[in-house]
């Protein structure tokens, strides 16, 4: 069974579980339910693959296979606000990197860790489709910013800053 | 209920939405409610309209006035002068060349008069949560038609004659596919859609997806008519949320209209769809790791044959199309194959959706008929390269593909001649690049891109992409040999020769590519220690000159490592060894004093 960890970890498990069986009858939905326990999680614990793997009749060792193969999918907290950078060929040619260096140096953290006070992390992506404002950085699900400067950097995340 | 006097169509395409429409629609709405006009003026949020560098882009009916750039504080402004007073807000007008107005550019400009949309036909012109609007433009007329009237085998002819091929990148005949699937035994069998639009650069599939879902239902479920399948998988990128949400929407509409589901329009054919949302693995695309992934396993490409018209999804008979070449099917039925052969040239029929993309004055979404000249899309249609730059080459088919040099810009776009010049039609990304690109660090680029990306099944492409990537970083940082050179070439030969699939197949195009049209690029990091385009950063530097530096501080104040040094009023002085070369102080400088070299 899995260990409960966290103050609100049984009502969690209880939401994953009620997608888990209005699913499980149709096949191949795993990945589909790694979204969910990730949404739900905000990452995917041992614990909780375990606990999918129990739940779906599916190896571990598959599941955590998949986890390890997709991008999306992360085995290590992700900050508050999850910045991504898009650093697709469009992005690219107008100085994405640029703002990539910029977000570290202003956050102090590398790519894929939290800031210490859990509030940012930064994320590379590919390809947001918004080729036409490049560069665009992405903040959680639906913060977009074209036309990305260095410069701008600081004042944007001053926003999310502020807002706590 | 009021009769609505004028109908706004907003823009809400992926680039529009990420230059601020959201805000742009609520104060549009709050003022209309401020003067009682929300019912009599209807506001549409639409898929995208493909003058994306305009956006947020506001259309405004009957008349039909363009308005460009528009943001939350102007938004206020059209609605109390041009809803209000009839009186049109020349600032936000599109201006040409020379300053003048156009009221109506999608009517005059290049960019818009030279497209044939059949794909894209619907964009920026119907709700796309709207099932009515769909409808209303021939929507579902298709399916009637080939249910009702034509029948499988009339399909399948009518395909032929179209002579459609793939949109997602391979350019495989459709009606062929299509024709597998049909003859291949068993009673189960599964349609798929290629949603998960991985090349970096191309949006067409997500703009079709968010813009037009109901065309998407539609032309699967006459794909499931024809080739006898009960279900469909629509397998979009996890990075598309609102493409899903639009989608989902449609599937139940469509359903609930009885278009989709048990018993479509009262006959015995069922069929229903699912979407499956990918998890970020670019080499998904590939049909038979989309498979796998749909399964619920790690996404590796399989071996072919079997092919999936024969052996795909759970073994079963499989089609698989992808979201643009799915977008043509229903016009293509309800006009005829031969309406559709009439566009594009020889080998390369219809039409094809760019995305515009990098250094170029209009980006954005065109469909154009094939064949068309690279230059013709550039320049008329892109309006060619901005801020007085020069043009260097056109990186088509993003990971997969190459690019096409100056010397070869009034090559007509067609399947043959890009593979003749080393490239591919791919998906459709065309990302310019001008003078300050750098063609290794855009090989290197790519490399890092397929590294990352191999699903590490064979060697050639997990190890050997790996090395050539290796080779391509001692090269930018003016540590590459003329044998590094040779062994790159071989390298890259060898990974396309024996690699299991797609991926590795095309991984080292970039790179091999670059080599063949910019060689000399290659000789000078590697025989001067020099980036001709200064984007290397190990090979450049940046200076201010003393003649021309006034001590204004502008720099040093804005150099985010303190690299700058100088007394006020003096020549400033940047300390190469503290510098990032991140080119902070370059944009500030008022005096051009401070440029790039390359020793």
């Amino acid at each position: 069974m899995s260990v409960v960890t966290c103050p609100d970890c049984e009502n969690l498990f209880a939401e994953l579980d009620r997608y888990i069986d209005s699913v499980k009858d149709n096949t191949g939905v795993l990945i589909n339910v790694l979204h969910k326990a990730q949404e739900i999680f905000g990452y995917l614990s041992e614990e909780v693959q375990q606990h999918v793997s129990e739940k779906l009749n599916v190896p571990l060792s598959q599941v955590y296979g998949v986890v390890t193969f997709y991008n999306f999918f992360t085995m290590k907290p992700k900050g508050k606000h999850q910045i991504k950078v898009c650093l697709g060929t469009a992005c690219y040619v107008k100085g994405a990197d640029k703002i990539m260096e910029r977000l570290q140096d202003e956050l102090k953290v590398p790519m894929n860790q939290p800031t210490a006070d859990g509030k940012f992390s930064i994320h590379a992506v590919r390809c947001l489709g918004a080729c036409s404002m490049a560069p665009v950085v992405l903040i959680g699900e639906d913060d977009y910013y074209g036309r990305v400067t260095p410069d701008e950097v600081s004042k944007i995340l001053d926003k999310y800053r502020r807002a706590e | 209920m009021p009769a609505v006097e004028n109908t706004v169509l907003i823009c809400a395409g992926g680039a529009c939405i990420s230059a601020g429409e959201k805000s742009v629609k609520e104060v549009f709405e709050d003022t209309l409610k401020k003067y009682s006009l929300e019912t009599v003026v209807r506001v549409v949020e639409t898929g995208c309209m493909g003058a994306c560098d305009l956006g947020p882009i506001l259309v405004i009916y009957p008349e039909g006035v363009f308005y460009q750039k528009v943001n939350a504080e102007n938004a206020a402004q059209i609605v109390e002068e041009h809803i209000l007073k009839g009186r049109v807000v020349e600032r936000l007008l599109y201006k040409g060349d020379t300053g003048e107005l156009k009221t109506k550019p999608q009517e005059e400009l290049p960019f818009f008069t030279e497209q044939v949309k059949i794909a894209t036909r619907n964009l920026g012109v119907i709700d796309p949560l709207s099932i009515d609007e769909y409808i209303a433009r021939d929507g579902y007329f298709a399916l009637h038609k080939a249910l009702f009237e034509i029948g499988p085998e009339k399909v399948l002819e009518t395909l032929k004659k179209s002579e459609l091929k793939g949109r997602g990148g391979a350019g495989f005949p459709t009606w062929m596919k299509w024709d597998f699937t049909r003859k291949a035994q068993g009673d189960t069998k599964y349609i798929i859609c290629n949603a998960d639009e991985g090349d970096p650069g191309a949006f067409m599939d997500r703009a079709v997806l968010e813009g037009d879902p109901h065309t998407i239902v539609e032309a699967m479920t006459i794909a499931a008519y024809t080739v006898g399948a009960q279900k469909g998988f629509v397998y979009v990128r996890a990075e598309y949320p609102l493409a899903i949400e639009r989608l989902t929407f449609a599937m139940e509409k469509a359903r609930e209209y009885g278009l989709l589901g048990n018993n479509i329009l009262g006959t015995d054919f069922s069929f229903d769809l699912e979407i499956r949302i990918g998890a970020g693995a670019f080499v998904c695309g590939e049909e038979t790791a989309l498979i796998n992934s749909i399964e619920g396993k790690r996404g590796i490409p399989r071996v072919k044959p079997p092919f999936p018209a024969n052996k795909g999804l759970w073994g079963k008979p499989t089609l698989l199309n992808n979201v643009e070449t799915y977008a043509n099917i229903p016009p293509i039925i309800i006009n005829g194959g031969e309406w559709f052969s009439q566009y594009g040239v020889e080998g390369s029929k219809g039409t094809k959706v760019f995305a515009l993309a990098g250094n170029v004055k209009n980006t954005g979404l065109v469909e154009v008929p094939m064949g068309i000249t690279v230059r013709k899309l550039i320049y008329d249609i892109g309006g060619g390269i901005p801020g007085g730059k020069r043009l260097k080459s056109i990186q088509t088919g993003g990971p997969s593909g190459g690019c096409i040099p100056l010397e070869h810009l009034d090559t007509p776009i067609t399947y043959d001649n890009l593979k003749k010049l080393g490239t591919i039609v791919g998906s459709g990304g065309m990302v310019v690049m001008d003078e300050d690109s750098c063609m290794v660090d855009v090989a290197k680029y790519f490399l890092e891109f397929t590294v990352e990306e191999s699903c590490g099944q064979c060697t050639p492409c997990r190890d050997g992409t790996r090395r050539m990537l290796e080779i391509l970083e001692r090269i930018t940082e003016g540590e590459g040999t003329m044998e590094d050179l040779d062994l790159l070439k071989e390298l890259g030969e060898n990974i396309m020769a024996t690699s299991l699939c797609g991926l590795g197949q095309t991984a080292p195009q970039p790179v091999l590519s670059t080599m063949r049209y910019f060689w000399h690029e290659y000789e000078a990091h590697v025989l001067e220690k020099k980036c001709p385009a200064k984007r290397c950063k190990p090979l450049m530097r940046v200076v201010i000159d003393k003649d021309k530096c006034v001590g204004c501080t502008a720099c040093a104040r804005v150099c985010p490592v303190n690299a700058i040094s100088g007394a006020v009023r003096k020549p400033h002085e940047i300390d190469p060894e503290i510098c990032t070369r991140c080119g902070s102080c370059l944009a500030v400088c008022r005096f051009n004093a401070i440029s790039k070299v390359s020793p």
